[in-house]
């Protein structure tokens, strides 16, 4: 008798608990309350890859919340102080600036047209001044009109403040500002001689030397003007003033941020964005195999960091037809590669390092990507989707890529080392793919007498303590390093200078790790960026591509690719190719 | 009592003085002696492609050029009166105890760790109910049926409990009650109980669960060990001969003397778990204090290490004083002195 008591009590609350879960199981707060506005959907007839090259599910259909996740929390979602790749994306809800991308997939969306500005810069015939008209009428969510001293002041505190750390330095590269020393330490705004404000429309950026492609850089987010008098520095990333289609309702670091509509955008003024959703909300730190299970039962929308599913849903998407057709599997604007140091001994000899590029297995370098889904195999520094991509193959490897090992033994022989030689391959150890790469790699040599042995170092530090130095680089005969890039903005300078530039050769943190200090590509740089015409100048990014591949010091193995999954629930879907993910101010969900 | 509460409290209060040096010089100390520089570790706190001048910067804004006990100094001070920040445009003061401001995100560590407690609160008391009464009474149940169909399955759920690591266990349950019957919300989903109780409720059945199966299986091989050894005992033959009833025999006084071990472990568990259940707050993406130190530690937050580390230690301490306290209620052998 007790013990039937007992069993039914528990029956009893196991019911009543499952009941209450059950009931509220679509209740709002931060968690899931769309639970049947996913897969489970209006069948869509979209295809894989579809998102590439059209806009899947196109709605106007406004309400709803729109909602993301994201494994990590950004470095800040002030726009002036963000490097993060997604945010640059993210931040154009609430903050425009002076221009940015066509809103477009494929080559269209890599132009630049008007954002805040009337159009693109006039640049003056030495290259060294640029001037941008702005539009009138463009206010803040709370009403007051943009006035072109707020964009001056938005650059003046990205780029030459102590605090604000985590954005790029550009303007404060490229401007003519010597000695200025920020707003926070330097009040007077008119210290700042970089940028001149004629009026409350018009902006003159001020070079120090001719730069051609200065319209990429005003495409940042630091372009995004802020009002000195709301400018509360680091805190500034929780209130940001918002000149796009949403604004701030609430941001709590590293848990969730809201948006709502901005009552104060005017659709008129903006030819890129939309407003469908009446919200968007961000969940920060979320665990990143269960963002795929949420995106999969349709209970989140988007996955923020926009560089695709983990493994587990990889596989499970590939086994599956009906969900690969819900992704789209784009490059993203890295490359991956390994760079081989021309002052290390025997890859100082161009045939040693020819050696490697035949030698070389480019499937099985490939494979720890996630195979073809995880990027093309590459011949070249820039990547498919940078303006000025020209295809070449200097060195190929073999028809099924797989290594030309008759190929590499007369490179070999060539450079005094029949029997191969010993060197060391230096990784990011914590970086699971990248060890992945590099045991392929070593593999591969091995194949010819090439005997390498793998040295592993933090990530943390591998730039500013390891292979980023050049001493550190010789002493410990580092070789090969396996590395990756992505441009900041989608044009051959953008991606080329930083990495093949060598007079960007650094104590610490060096990025061109090869030490290739050519005249030739550095006088083909300079040509480049002083060229007005873009065609012309496309073409130089393209010679430079060739003049560095012919050195052999570069060893590229996948233009990276990800496999981002879309929801039937969302609408207004398609992949920006400037970002490399979906166009998030486009985005709308279905009701 | 009193005298022995002020000797632990000042004993607690070393404690974590000693947990504090120790862990400032894991994360300082031992880095510097490797040869790490000031730029190297602020490096890690600029964006890509950083010029030497901005993490010059970085480095004077996280005081990282200052000799270690300098910086040390400033943390301890910063516990006890406060410290001055500059954010950009003017200072901000962060009030005592200022456990410093995290390199990464740049909050005050001191509200960041409040505001993560109620989560991490709420899990660990909810699991502890449950594996709790669960685990004693299977443990119970299990040394007072030894040997029978009952007794060996609960024991192979036990072995299986103790065997699975929660980011097993949390995933097969998110994928089975959240994602394919729909049952409990999915991850993401926590709620504090002051927005939405009957979401925060919801939100937490599957993670209580899975954090307690874990604990309930150890706790349930733990009381029947006890169990069956306290049943063999002079005393409670001695209690059966006087003819009490079984019920009473087994309740008051075999259970009573095999809590005693149980109470301890379940206090520094408890304990442990208030400092952060780092794997079931990962698993179900509950921003708790757990998950604040994992992704910390990831992202070489330094201060933010240094704060959990130090509450975690806090809540040890506190809970080893309850035990303790709480021994001479459950155990009248036991006289504190």
């Amino acid at each position: 008798m007790r013990k039937t008591k007992a069993l039914a009590l528990a029956a009893l609350g196991t019911a009543l608990t499952m009941g209450l879960a059950a009931c509220g199981g679509s209740a709002g707060g931060g968690g899931n309350n769309n639970t049947g506005t996913g897969n489970t959907g209006a069948a869509s007839t979209a295809k894989h890859n579809d998102g590439y090259t059209k806009v899947v599910n196109p709605s106007d259909a406004k309400g709803g919340t729109l909602k993301f996740a994201y494994s990590d929390e950004p470095d800040s979602m002030d726009p002036g102080n963000t490097y993060y790749a997604w945010n640059w994306n993210f931040s154009r809800l609430y903050a425009r600036p002076l221009l940015t991308y066509t809103a477009a997939p494929g080559e269209e969306g890599l132009k630049l047209v008007p954002d805040l500005a009337e159009g693109l810069g006039e640049a003056s015939e030495d290259g060294k001044t640029w001037t941008y008209k702005l539009k009138k009428g463009i206010k803040y969510d709370d009403g007051t009109e943009v006035k072109a001293a707020d964009v001056k002041y938005a650059i003046a505190r990205s780029n030459f403040s102590a605090e604000l750390t985590d954005g790029p330095k550009y303007f404060a590269e490229y401007l003519d500002a010597e000695g200025y020393e920020g707003p926070y330490k330097d009040k007077d705004l008119a210290n700042f001689k970089g940028i001149e404000t004629p009026d409350d429309y018009t902006i003159v950026f001020k070079l120090k030397a001719p730069f051609s492609e200065f319209d990429f850089l005003v495409a940042n987010p630091q372009s995004a003007p802020v009002p000195q008098a709301k400018d509360t520095g680091l805190e500034y990333e929780k209130a940001v003033a918002s000149t796009g289609p949403y604004k701030m309702e609430s941001y709590e670091v590293g848990k969730q941020l809201n948006l709502v509509k901005n009552e104060n955008w005017d659709p008129a003024t903006d030819t890129t964005r939309k407003q469908l959703p009446d919200r968007i909300e961000v969940q920060f730190k979320q665990n990143a195999e269960d963002i795929d299970q949420r995106l999969l039962a349709g209970q989140v929308h988007a996955d923020l960091g926009g560089t695709g599913v983990q493994p587990a849903a990889r596989a499970k998407i590939v086994a599956d037809p009906k969900l690969k057709d819900s992704t789209d599997n784009p490059y993203t604007p890295f490359n991956r590669y390994a760079m081989m140091s021309t002052k290390v001994a025997p890859f100082d000899n161009i045939d040693c390092r020819k050696a490697v590029q035949y030698a070389t297995d480019q499937v099985a370098t490939q494979a720890p990507w996630g195979g073809p889904l995880g990027g093309d195999i590459g011949s070249t520094l820039m990547t498919p989707t940078t303006v000025g991509y020209q295809q070449f193959d200097l060195f190929p490897n073999g028809a099924d890529n797989k290594g030309d090992a008759a190929k590499a033994k007369e490179s070999l022989s060539a450079c005094g080392q029949p029997n191969g030689f010993e060197t060391n391959i230096a990784v990011r150890g914590d970086r699971p793919k990248e060890v992945q790469v590099a045991e392929a790699l070593q593999a591969s040599l091995d194949k010819v007498g090439i005997k390498a042995t793998i040295k592993k170092y933090p990530s943390g530090d591998w730039s500013a303590q390891y292979a980023g130095r050049p001493d550190f680089v010789h002493k410990n005969k580092l070789g090969i390093m396996i590395a990756g890039w992505g441009a900041d903005w989608p044009s051959g300078f953008g991606f080329l200078s930083q990495i093949v530039d060598g007079r960007f050769i650094k104590d610490s943190g060096n990025y061109n790790m090869m030490e290739l200090n050519d005249q030739a590509v550095n006088d083909l740089l300079d040509k480049g960026i002083q060229t007005t015409d873009a065609a012309e100048r496309n073409k130089i990014w393209g010679e430079v591509d060739k003049k560095v591949m012919e050195s052999a010091a570069f060893l590229p193995f996948v233009y990276e690719k990800t496999l981002l999954f879309r929801p039937s629930s969302l609408t207004n879907v398609y992949v920006h190719p400037a970002y490399g993910m979906y166009d998030y101010t486009w985005l709308g969900v279905q009701q | 009592m009193v005298a022995f509460i002020v000797r632990r409290v000042i004993a607690a209060v070393l404690m974590l003085v000693i947990v504090s040096v120790a862990t400032f010089a894991i994360f300082f100390l031992i880095p510097r002696a490797l040869g790490q520089t000031p730029e190297g570790m602020a490096s890690r706190y600029v964006g890509r492609d950083a010029t030497p001048e901005a993490i010059q910067g970085a480095v004077k804004r996280l005081h990282l050029d200052e000799p270690l006990v300098v910086q040390y100094g400033r943390f301890a001070k910063g516990i006890v009166a406060g410290q001055e920040y500059s954010i950009g445009p003017r200072m901000v003061q962060c009030p005592a105890p200022c456990f410093g401001y995290s390199f990464n995100n740049n909050q005050p560590v001191w509200p960041t760790l409040l505001d993560r407690l109620p989560a991490t609160l709420s899990l660990a008391i909810g699991a502890a109910i449950i594996w709790l009464v669960a685990g004693v009474s299977i443990g119970v149940i299990s040394a007072l049926r030894r040997g029978t169909l009952t007794d060996r399955l609960a024991m192979t759920v036990a072995l299986a409990g103790v065997s699975l690591p929660i980011y097993f266990t949390g995933l097969v349950s998110l994928a089975l009650f959240a994602y394919t019957l729909g049952i409990f919300p999915g991850g993401g989903s926590y709620t504090p109980f002051t927005e939405d109780p009957v979401m925060w409720f919801q939100a937490l059945v599957l993670p209580w669960v899975t954090l307690a199966f874990l604990y309930a299986a150890l706790y349930a091989r733990l009381t029947r060990a006890g169990m069956l050894e306290t049943m063999g005992e002079d005393y409670i033959r001695t209690a059966r001969a006087k003819g009490l009833k079984e019920r009473t025999v087994v309740s008051k006084h075999a259970l009573r003397a095999t809590l005693t071990p149980i109470l301890t472990i379940f206090g520094l568990d408890v304990g442990l778990l208030l400092g952060g259940a780092v794997l079931t707050e990962s698993t179900f993406s509950i921003p708790g204090i757990g998950k604040l130190v994992i992704d910390a530690i990831r992202g070489n937050d330094l201060p933010v290490v240094l704060g959990v580390t130090l509450f975690a230690a806090f809540f040890i301490v506190l809970a080893n004083l309850v035990v303790d306290v709480l021994y001479a209620v459950v155990d009248p052998r036991v006289r504190l002195s």
